[in-house]
């Protein structure tokens, strides 16, 4: 197979995987949402059970008149969708699905990577926020600011955890290295890096650079058509990539329960991504948002003390093994 | 709250995720007729013969909704000295627009004229057809539902007594 096949192949798997888990997510979101809270959900869209609710909604999207308010910072406030979406597009590069190269793009410094990109959609917040010229936007985003940068360290030394635990930054090579008893080992800072990817995507209880019911719609309240549904795909996208390096980093990726990880590894990856959307969604239902005092407490009295810990706990037993 | 530190989280998660394994409650309502309760308030129909043009129900209307026209006729009944008169229905009107469905007419109405029907689907894209001449509340009378039968501990109804009297007293002249 000659090289540029090979690139044209992957970059449109992970292409594909980008536009259609977003969407997957989204779909069970409304599902199951809806049951959670003793509803139906949609049910018309697609005439069965409503699948094709969300493509109804990017229709309808696409349809709707793209608005610039006459105050905003014109460039910067058409940019800042797509400066929130595209970086989980990179990070979806490179991870991996399944063993042996069966990645968008193998790379030594996987994690850095990951790591460094994933804050760049905070970037796209402040962007949204301040050029909209409006106080809520303002608002939104400057809690965004807080909560970002500060869930950015939790996140960080949770990840770096796990790193020093497999002695690699390669995403595949912390799946090659991981055992199952990790799931004890690693359990601390399995449950500082959720929390902190929750908050990183921005997703509710820790929703508040959004809050709808506070500000009217946060940092996205000025966006129409187009440009909103980026946003909210950036929402999504966000789960899948929260939910896909946890699977990487802390439940062991392509590794099942029984073997045959060569042949499923793809399968146990998915459904473990499946696993992790749905107890984001989960809490999303079964929780209220957290106050914006209460969100920073979070952070630097839980996550940040929690992390530490593990990080001694991860090279105290690095060095006795 | 107290007891096991985070219990009130484990709790929440575990009502989301119960409420989740058992059916919900939504009715798909134009696929699928609702189950009303029994006298449901729908609409009001009109049994028409039954109106002697009272006005009671007109005139207890919280919200004057029912419009109603008639006209006296002479009524010539052999051997009587001088002709009756009698009141004629032109118009019975119940305008749905105001109408707050307290059903007081049905219930002040002495000669049983206005009934409950469950029928709700009566929406209309002009505000003005939803004024219901006596023709299409007449139409109303059809779905208007058997009244409910009569409770076996209850006192027997006073036409039944009156009746059972009467038969009583044929009974004992005979």
């Amino acid at each position: 197979m000659p090289v540029w096949l090979d690139i044209l192949i992957r970059v449109v798997a992970v292409l594909v995987a980008f536009l259609l888990l977003p969407l997957v997510v989204g779909q069970a979101e409304h599902k199951v949402m809806a049951h959670m809270q003793g509803r139906l959900g949609p049910m018309y869209a697609g005439a069965f059970h409503g699948w094709a609710q969300l493509i109804a909604d990017g229709i309808k999207f696409v349809q709707k008149e793209d608005m610039t308010p006459r105050g905003a910072d014109r460039p910067v406030f058409q940019l800042a969708p797509a400066v929130a979406l595209l970086p989980y597009l990179l990070v979806l590069l490179v991870i991996p699905l399944g063993p042996g190269g069966l990645v968008g793009q193998h790379l030594d410094i996987g994690l850095f990577l990951v790591l460094a990109v994933i804050s760049v959609p905070i970037v796209g917040v402040l962007m949204a926020a301040w050029s909209s010229a409006n106080k809520f936007s303002l608002l939104g985003g400057i809690r965004g600011a807080a909560q970002l940068l500060g869930y950015e360290l939790p996140l960080v030394l949770a990840a770096a955890s796990v790193a020093m635990a497999a002695g690699t930054l390669s995403l595949p090579g912390i799946v090659e290295a991981w055992q199952p008893w990790w799931l004890l080992w690693q359990l601390p800072a399995l449950f500082v890096f959720f929390v902190a990817g929750v908050a990183e995507i921005r997703r509710p209880p820790l929703d508040t650079p959004i809050a709808d019911t506070e500000l009217v719609f946060g940092y996205k309240t000025e966006y129409t058509g187009l440009r909103f549904a980026f946003l909210m795909l950036a929402e999504y996208a966000g789960i899948v990539v929260i939910a896909a390096l946890t699977t990487v980093l802390f439940l062991g990726g392509w590794k099942g329960p029984f073997g045959l990880d060569v042949q499923l590894g793809w399968f146990w990856t998915l459904a473990k991504i499946a696993a992790v959307s749905f107890v984001i969604i989960w809490i999303r239902v079964a929780y209220p948002r957290l106050r914006v005092d209460q969100l920073q407490r979070l952070c630097w009295l839980v996550l940040v003390p929690v992390a530490l810990g593990q990080l001694v706990l991860t090279a105290a037993v690095r060095l006795v093994m | 709250m107290g007891g096991v530190p985070g219990s009130g989280l484990a709790k929440g998660l575990a009502v989301t995720f119960g409420t989740m394994t058992r059916r919900s409650h939504t009715r798909q309502y134009p696929d699928v007729a609702p189950d009303l309760p029994p006298r449901s308030r729908g609409v009001i129909a009109l049994l028409e013969e039954n109106c002697t043009v009272c006005m009671l129900c007109a005139r207890e209307c919280p919200d004057w909704c029912i419009y109603i026209d008639s006209h006296k006729e002479e009524v010539h009944v052999p051997g009587a000295a001088r002709p009756r008169q009698r009141n004629v229905l032109d118009r019975f009107a119940i305008d749905y627009s105001l109408c707050m469905y307290c059903g007081i007419c049905v219930e002040v109405c002495p000669f049983d004229a206005l009934f409950w029907s469950p029928e709700f689907e009566y929406a209309e894209y002009d505000i003005r057809d939803l004024l219901h001449e006596k023709e299409r509340l007449g139409q109303w009378m059809a779905t208007v539902p058997p009244p409910p039968a009569h409770d076996p501990n209850g006192e027997p109804a006073k036409e039944e007594a009156a009746a059972a009297a009467a038969a009583g007293a044929e009974g004992a002249a005979a």
